[in-house]
């Protein structure tokens, strides 16, 4: 078997997997020291809440740069409710998902 | 070796299982974005993090160039950067350790280790190793099945899941959001991410997001 390095789907796998892994790395190689002093380590702290609750919203409410309100909107509604009343993780993920699905195949 | 805190292990399957299903639907899109089988398993082996891998078949299959694919996808690795510099001075390690550590440094180990933060070290590391690996397995296997024509179940909506991804983050998080700080911070990023997302390429809305957490740092330590 041959890979084309010049065909584009190749080229793609290729490049895309080597800058995801070097950006990976560079997370992990910054020294220890500069992450010491306080304010930096509160940052740091901050930074995944901030990643993570965007992530949530940008997967609940948009597709394909668009915002938009569809059956994710329910589920993720549902898991908030569970959330609340202290329901199991795996509780919270099963509802969403059901209430989601449900949503679907009822449009 | 120590003893796996059975809460952590529980919260990593789930994680894992969830997301991982969601291979099916990568694979499926792949294969018909024009990647070939070999090729759509080596992204998810190589690449391993979902969003970059989504966006790259989207950009190629919508006839883009290979370019353009690989800068959209690496916008949206950038956060795995700074999940890298949360990650590093709980997890300690050095080496091929580091290395492997690295590749997993993902949305989903980096969410159930902080989940687990607050049962000590041990259960932040150990939710970090068991998501990232489950996760690595399971979205290998699934993204086979989808590229091997699972296409059936090719679309995350009707098995719910499009819904169950997002909401476990948010379990994730949940736990987390203990002070005023927090949760404004949290508001905040969903609403400027949400603003955003119109205006610029897939990556930018949740990459910025990190500023608001640079500007809460910083009120919160002058604050005190």
């Amino acid at each position: 078997m041959e890979i084309n390095l010049l065909d584009p789907f190749w080229l793609a796998v290729i490049g895309t997997s080597l800058f995801a892994f070097i950006l990976k790395c560079l997370g992990h190689s910054v020294p220890k020291r500069w992450l010491s002093h306080p304010r930096i380590l509160k940052i740091n702290s901050l930074i995944p809440i901030a990643l993570l609750s965007a992530l949530v919203a940008v997967q609940s409410f948009t597709k394909d740069s668009r915002l938009i309100a569809d059956q994710r909107m329910a589920g993720v509604g549902v898991a908030i409710v569970s959330l609340i009343l202290r329901a199991p993780f795996p509780v919270v993920v099963l509802s969403a998902a059901a209430t989601s699905a449900a949503l679907f195949h009822i449009q | 070796m120590s003893r796996v805190n059975r809460a952590t292990a529980a919260q990593s399957l789930s994680v894992s299982l969830t997301v991982g299903a969601y291979g099916i639907a990568f694979g499926a899109a792949s294969v018909a974005a024009g990647f070939s089988v070999l090729q759509s398993c080596l992204l998810s082996l190589l690449t391993f993090t979902g969003a970059s891998q989504f966006a790259v078949v989207g950009v190629l299959g919508a006839g883009g160039s290979a370019l353009s694919g690989i800068a959209t996808a690496s916008l949206l690795g950038v956060r795995n950067t700074l999940y890298g510099l949360r990650m590093a001075p709980v997890l300690n390690v050095k080496g091929l350790r580091r290395i492997f550590a690295a590749h997993i440094t993902i949305d989903e180990s980096t969410g159930v280790a902080l989940s687990q933060e607050h049962l000590g070290v041990k259960e932040a590391r150990q939710g970090f190793w068991l998501t990232g690996i489950g996760v690595f397995i399971f979205w290998n296997i699934f993204t086979l099945a989808g590229a091997l024509g699972a296409q059936a179940m090719g679309n995350p909506a009707a098995w719910g899941l499009d819904a169950a991804v997002p909401a476990a983050f948010l379990g994730l998080l949940w736990p987390r959001l203990i002070s005023k700080t927090d949760r404004a911070l949290a508001v905040a990023a969903c609403a400027l991410a949400l603003a955003m997302t119109p205006y610029f390429v897939p990556g930018v809305p949740i990459i910025s997001t990190a500023l608001l957490a640079v500007f809460f740092g910083l009120r919160a330590s002058l604050w005190r």
